[in-house]
């Protein structure tokens, strides 16, 4: 249909415009300059533009020069478009990619202080071996576990122990990198 | 060489002829720097005025404007010139002095974060580290700050760095930016259905905006319109973009435009948006808006499109670049003409049933409408007009004619009172063998007229025309009609003897107050050499009309 100079008719009622809205959460993952100032901008976006952050990893890359910055946003909420438009204005932000979820390892890991008695003890240690975490510290009335996994996986593991008393709880928000593609 | 010297020289390289500012401690490096350079520092007298100066000059060029100042109060002054610069995309570099490296962060003296300030009202912000990286920070200032959007770029320098010694090496060749690659060319296969939906409507509107003047493509823009007398409609801020005789002109939309041009948009079945950014002040409403329309929208943005209406044939790019294909593919497709003349037919009704109008007074007493139709034929309506903001604004955005890009400049987005006398120093100080006259409002330009100290230091030629009614007259009119004529702090009481202040400060002052009078002293105001204030008293409770009032929809037009 695009072809130049031809007479192809284009009906105007069969243009269709989006809203950006796609009703799921999406990752993003930023490659940004490793300067000073560069997270400020992204919140500052954020906040200025009234778009929420779910969660927000930062770290380094294999480039010293360049840092990734790992956010999750609500889709159902926010124009995804807008937002990663408004996010490549940033003179910082070198990529952006939208983690397509099929195609995405996606990680976060969570530390969680239990209340432990000698009465549930037991069903922690229970827990903690089913999900394939680790108790990294105890003491006489708590266990802190480190459970590392998807999102989902941390929230059903917090559903399982908050019944017995989640002292405290931290997350790291995910980090996310692309799935290498199968050897052909 | 010393750091700020090495800033000269960057600046010169990137062809700096004027700087506006007003030196303080974090920049005595920079000043003693200013004394051999080889371009032009203009002392205004406050920060804000250098911010605006250098936004005029920028206008009224097309050229990066630059301005200086100082830590603390002297950059946290520039905050609104930035912030207006952002708003409207103007080209701007700002420089500013900070205190010293071992004081920052100690909130030592005349210490304010200004790259923290000023962070979402930039394009974008460097904070020089180390004194090397001057020459190659204002490389890429100039850069980004003129290249795709235009927009301001700040440049935060400390004291101590800006007097350290480095090896300058010119910097030539394009600046190294991973992340800043705007797209200027437009995708051809957008270009191509935007030209069938073209071909297919019936009742288009050219919609274009301030882009079209920062793209430098008027003329491109005509040959669009030229293309197929398709009717052509431009914001505020696209003024002079299309040339207001044109009998395709449909006079400006939004809030304050013509019933023709804003019946059009409420009834278009395709409205191509040029360099414009569907303001709430165009839109009005929002779910009534152009109801019938779809939208092909075309700016060097990607994030403008789609962000308050959604785009049926988006394309990014240089709309100069853009629109010459969109015209060839269009010709291309020899469209049937007539399919359009029913559409003229109805615009024809609107010009005839709803022309712009105000009532005359019988007496002496001067209209405001009258005042800037009198202005247009004193100057031939060919002078540089710049205006703050408020009813004289839009007064003459209809009753100014602007026939050439680079001729309205004023203050749209951020709508700042006090823009016009420093933007008319700027645009002078541009283009010295241009008239430039400043329609001022009597609340915006007492905010400023500290600057009629740098017009008269400077020896610039330029004129004020002070429109008169001794209110914040917009708010007067809000008040009246949509607050129950509950005037509360609009008026603007004894204000100066006007003339007297003008003469105070070396200009020459001039008063009207009789319609039979207007046209002379207007003439004698713009054949007097030097500065000139004309103090224009008019109806002090005129309202601006027609208005869609906030909120409303276009065919909800009123007066």
């Amino acid at each position: 249909m695009a072809e130049s100079g031809t007479q192809d008719l284009l009906d105007l009622d069969e243009l269709r415009a989006e809203n950006g809205l796609t009703g799921r959460r999406h990752l993003l993952s930023l490659l940004v300059e490793n300067r000073p100032g560069v997270l400020a901008r992204i919140a500052g976006l954020f906040s200025r533009r009234g778009f929420n952050i779910d969660t927000l990893a930062v770290g380094p890359t294999e480039d010293p020069d360049i840092s990734r910055v790992t956010l999750t946003v609500d889709g159902a909420v926010h124009p995804i478009d807008q937002v990663t438009k408004q996010l490549h204005k940033l003179v910082n932000v070198i990529k952006i990619r939208d983690m397509e979820p099929d195609k995405t390892v996606a990680r976060e890991m969570a530390l969680f202080r239990i209340n432990a008695a000698a009465d549930n003890r037991a069903e922690i240690i229970e827990f903690t071996q089913i999900f394939r975490a680790h108790i990294v510290d105890v003491s006489r009335r708590s266990i802190t576990v480190e459970v590392t996994g998807t999102t989902e996986k941390i929230d059903s593991f917090e559903r399982m122990v908050r019944p017995h008393g989640l002292i405290e709880m931290a997350r790291t928000g995910e980090v996310a990198i692309v799935r290498a593609r199968p050897e052909s | 060489m010393r750091a700020a010297d090495a800033l000269c020289e960057a600046l010169n390289a990137e062809g700096v002829k004027h700087v506006f500012g007003i030196p303080g401690g974090a920049s005595l490096p920079l000043y003693d720097a200013l004394y051999d350079a080889s371009f032009e520092h203009v002392q205004v007298r406050h920060e804000q005025a250098a911010g605006h100066a250098a936004e005029g000059y920028a206008k009224a060029s097309g050229k990066v404007g630059v301005a200086f100042a100082t830590s603390g109060p002297g950059a946290t002054n520039l905050v609104t010139a930035i912030a207006d610069a952002h708003m409207d995309s103007v080209p701007t570099v700002f420089i500013t002095g900070q205190v010293r490296t071992d004081l920052i962060g100690t909130d030592g003296f005349q210490e304010a974060d200004v790259t923290g300030i000023t962070m979402p009202i930039v394009k974008h912000s460097f904070l020089v580290t180390d004194p090397a990286q001057i020459p190659d920070y204002i490389h890429k200032a100039f850069h980004i700050a003129k290249s795709g959007r235009p927009g301001p770029v700040l440049v935060d320098i400390p004291q101590d760095l800006s007097r350290m010694e480095i090896d300058y090496e010119p910097i030539t060749g394009a600046p190294k930016l991973p992340g800043y690659q705007p797209n200027t060319e437009g995708n051809i296969k957008q270009i191509r259905i935007a030209a069938k939906a073209l071909a297919n409507s019936r009742r288009p509107v050219l919609y274009a905006g301030g882009g079209v003047i920062n793209a430098d493509a008027s003329e491109e823009l005509r040959e669009l319109a030229a293309s197929d007398r398709f009717p052509v409609t431009c914001t505020l801020m696209g003024l002079g973009a299309f040339p207001a005789p044109d009998e395709q002109w449909l006079g400006m939309l939004g809030m304050h435009g013509t019933r023709t041009a804003n019946y059009s948009m409420d009834e278009a079945d395709l409205i191509v948006a040029i360099g414009a950014r569907f303001d709430d002040r165009i839109t009005g409403k929002l779910s009534e808006f152009a109801p019938r329309a779809k939208f092909v929208h075309i700016d060097i943005d990607p994030a403008e499109i789609s962000k308050n209406v959604p785009a049926h044939i988006p394309i990014v790019g240089d709309v100069k670049k853009v629109l010459p294909k969109l015209t060839g593919e269009y010709r291309a497709l020899a469209a049937d003409s007539s399919r359009l003349d029913e559409w003229w037919r109805r615009i024809e009704g609107w010009r005839e049933q709803y022309p712009l109008h105000y009532e005359d007074t019988t007496d002496q007493e001067i209209k405001p409408q009258r005042m800037v139709e009198e202005m247009y034929r004193a100057t031939g309506g060919d002078a540089i007009i710049t205006s703050d903001v408020g009813q004289h604004q839009m007064w003459a955005a209809q009753y100014y004619h602007f026939a050439k890009p680079r001729r309205w400049l004023n203050s749209g987005g951020l709508g700042t009172m006090g823009f016009g006398l420093p933007a008319a120093i700027g645009a002078k100080v541009a283009m010295p063998d241009e008239q430039v006259v400043c329609l001022a409002g009597d609340g915006s330009l007492i905010m400023v007229c500290q600057e009629f100290a740098t017009a008269a230091a400077n020896d610039l030629d330029v004129k004020v025309f002070l429109m008169n009614n001794g209110h914040f007259g917009m708010v007067r009119q809000w008040q009246e009609l949509f607050w129950d004529e509950r005037y509360k702090s609009v008026e603007m009481g004894p204000s100066p003897d006007w003339v007297k202040l003008a003469e105070a400060f070396g200009w020459t002052g001039i008063l009207c107050d009789s319609k039979d009078e207007l046209a002379g002293a207007m003439k004698s105001a713009l054949e007097t050499e030097g500065p000139v204030l004309l103090d224009v008293r008019v109806t002090p409770n005129e309202n601006c009309y027609p208005m869609i009032p906030a909120g409303a929809a276009a065919r909800d037009m009123v007066g």
